[in-house]
């Protein structure tokens, strides 16, 4: 596995690539922040957050279908949300009977309902084109001129450098398993739920020691290489005149979506 | 690469921008108390230390053990980190995880994180090293049936204070979020607390000296003994509490101001608003602002005490 198998970045040559990472982190938050404060039914203003996403999308060369195709990773989490279909008083909508309990949809819940949805859908767009624009240890290192305390910015940066590693011995760990646990065909192999969680516990912890000892060995080697305790990068990260205007641009653009949701 | 949503992680949207920004507070203040406490407490070699151990709980997180009919359980990693790195260590390498989990692979919210953070990543770490170290001297047996115990209410507790989260933001029903969340997690816990036991038995017989007297874990406080006690007790008569009676819960909420009592269901439908906070009079918004400061003050406190006390415990050692 190389170092970089998890990083959602998409290289290409763009407007939105070549932006200081600090600018994207910033209007990011921003765009997921304005997300949270419209009001509840603003359609006015979702149409408006989506278009804006979709022009970032376009300025960005990734493609008009790239966020949207992604975008559906938190749509499980809407099984929470869907008890202010019935719980929200309003205007009945439609009525209907499961088991015991008659349930009945109110204008008002669905409103709340499509609501939640539409924000939670649109921000995680904005995160997805976030990771796609830039690079995983940018970001990292545009947290750290953002005031994050430099020790966590510190471990974030050995968690994605490490963890390939790492994944890699799961795999070698399951594969282990798997040679283990073979079985004539139509019989299980293994025992009980609970001895197969101790199998699991027993590879969890062989993962702790292994990791445990690598990192030892990673703190060695980094000390050869001069490390001082502080993690240094090759990429400038210099604001530039493009940058500020691009923020201000933003910034004022989401000023202008809460206007439109509140009108 | 494949990589699996995990339940818990809740996304942008789904909690009310009051309650995210109060969990953000929470967060970003116990946070800090324990960036200073490692900064003091921890040589350079430990902080690649912290970054491994981070990288070990994600990919903890991907061993997984066929459970019935295609679903999988696995390991959340809040207790175990904290029994085996120590309390302020593992909330800084449970943040980080958790930041990177949203940050890369969408996995949870970005305005969220801090709920996020707290849920998975502060309170299990209280539960699981608060119980832990009230045993830390036992014997075998002991250590392990606490951790398990431990492990199994950290993810109730995790669930709890997430179902709370998505109740005050007027996303989802007390009465039906409450007992769902629990009944899932109740099984979910079980997992955990069964991996969690195996791999520190494992480690104990192994490596015994990463959890002996001088171990990382054996540094924090006897402070994280009452902190871990006083969340379970939380977790153990809330929990009963509000499935029970969260009409009760419902009316205490709305009494504070912190939900639209039409939202609740139990106030009067006349007068009814569109429920959503930031739209809600300035009133409530400056009591939710005064609630914060109150619950701010109170975490800023209750760190100062806990590290006054901690910096004495840790000269008479």
């Amino acid at each position: 596995m190389h170092f970089d198998a998890f990083d959602r970045y998409h290289d290409t040559e763009s407007f939105v690539h070549r932006l200081d990472p600090r600018v994207k982190v910033l209007v990011t938050v921003a765009f997921i922040l304005s997300n949270a404060l419209l009001p509840d039914g603003a359609w006015m203003a979702f149409g408006f957050s989506w278009s804006f996403l979709l022009f970032v999308n376009a300025l960005s060369n990734l493609g008009v279908a790239f966020t949207f195709k992604r975008s559906f990773v938190a749509l499980p989490f809407a099984l929470v949300a869907i008890t202010v279909l019935f719980s929200i008083p309003g205007q009945p909508l439609s009525t209907f009977h499961f088991l015991m309990w008659d349930f009945t949809i109110t204008d008002m819940g669905l409103l709340r309902f499509v609501s939640i949805l539409i924000r939670s859908w649109l921000s995680v767009q904005m995160a997805i084109l976030l990771v796609a624009t830039a690079r995983f240890p940018d970001i990292v290192h545009a947290l750290e001129h953002l005031r994050v305390p430099s020790i966590l910015t510190t471990i974030i940066a050995f968690l994605y450098r490490y963890l390939f590693v790492l994944v890699d011995e799961v795999f070698r760990l399951l594969r282990a398993r798997e040679s283990r646990s073979a079985a004539a065909p139509g019989t299980r192999s293994g025992g009980s739920v609970a001895w197969r969680a101790g199998v699991a516990g027993n590879m969890a912890g062989q993962l702790f020691l292994r990791s445990y000892e690598r990192s030892d060995r990673v703190y060695n080697a980094m000390l050869a290489r001069g490390y001082t305790g502080h993690l240094n990068t090759m990429n400038p990260h210099e604001l530039h005149r493009v940058d500020y205007v691009t923020t201000a641009l933003a910034l004022v653009v989401i000023l202008l979506l809460q206007l439109v949701g509140r009108l | 690469m494949h990589y699996s949503p995990q339940p818990l992680h809740i996304p942008d949207g789904f909690l009310s921008l009051t309650v995210s920004l109060i969990c953000w507070a929470l967060t970003a203040v116990t946070i800090s108390v324990a960036v200073s406490r490692t900064n003091k407490s921890l040589g350079e070699k430990q902080v690649p230390l912290m970054g491994v151990m981070a990288a070990f709980i994600f990919a903890a997180q991907m061993i997984n053990f066929p459970v019935a009919g295609g679903t999988s359980g696995h390991l959340l990693g809040g207790a175990l980190a904290a029994i085996m790195l120590g309390p302020w260590a593992s909330m800084l390498v449970m943040t980080a995880v958790i930041a990177v989990q949203a940050l890369l692979f969408q996995d949870g919210g970005l305005l969220v994180m801090g709920a996020n953070i707290l849920n998975m990543g502060l309170v299990t770490v209280a539960i699981g090293y608060g119980l832990y170290r009230g045993v830390a001297g036992g014997n075998r047996t002991l250590k392990l049936a606490v951790a398990g115990i431990a492990a199994w209410l950290s993810v109730m507790a995790g669930a709890l204070f997430t179902s709370f989260q998505l109740w005050l933001s007027g996303t989802s029903q007390l009465q039906v979020v409450i007992p769902a969340m629990l009944i899932v997690h109740a099984l979910i816990g079980l997992g955990e607390s069964v991996i969690t036991v195996a791999a520190l038995s494992f480690v104990l017989q192994t490596r015994p000296d990463l959890l002996g007297e001088n171990s990382d874990s054996a540094k924090g406080s006897r402070g994280w003994i009452i902190a871990g006690i006083a969340v379970s007790l939380i977790v153990v008569l809330l929990s009963p509490l509000a499935s029970a009676n969260p009409d009760g819960l419902n009316r205490v909420a709305a009494d504070l101001g912190f939900i639209n009592a039409a939202q609740s269901g139990t106030g009067p439908l006349a007068g009814y608003t569109v429920p959503f906070f930031a739209d809600a009079s300035a009133s409530k918004i400056v009591a939710g602002a005064i609630g914060a400061v109150v619950v701010l003050a109170l975490a800023v406190f209750a760190g100062r005490t806990l590290q006054k006390k901690s910096t004495i415990d840790n000269r008479k050692s």
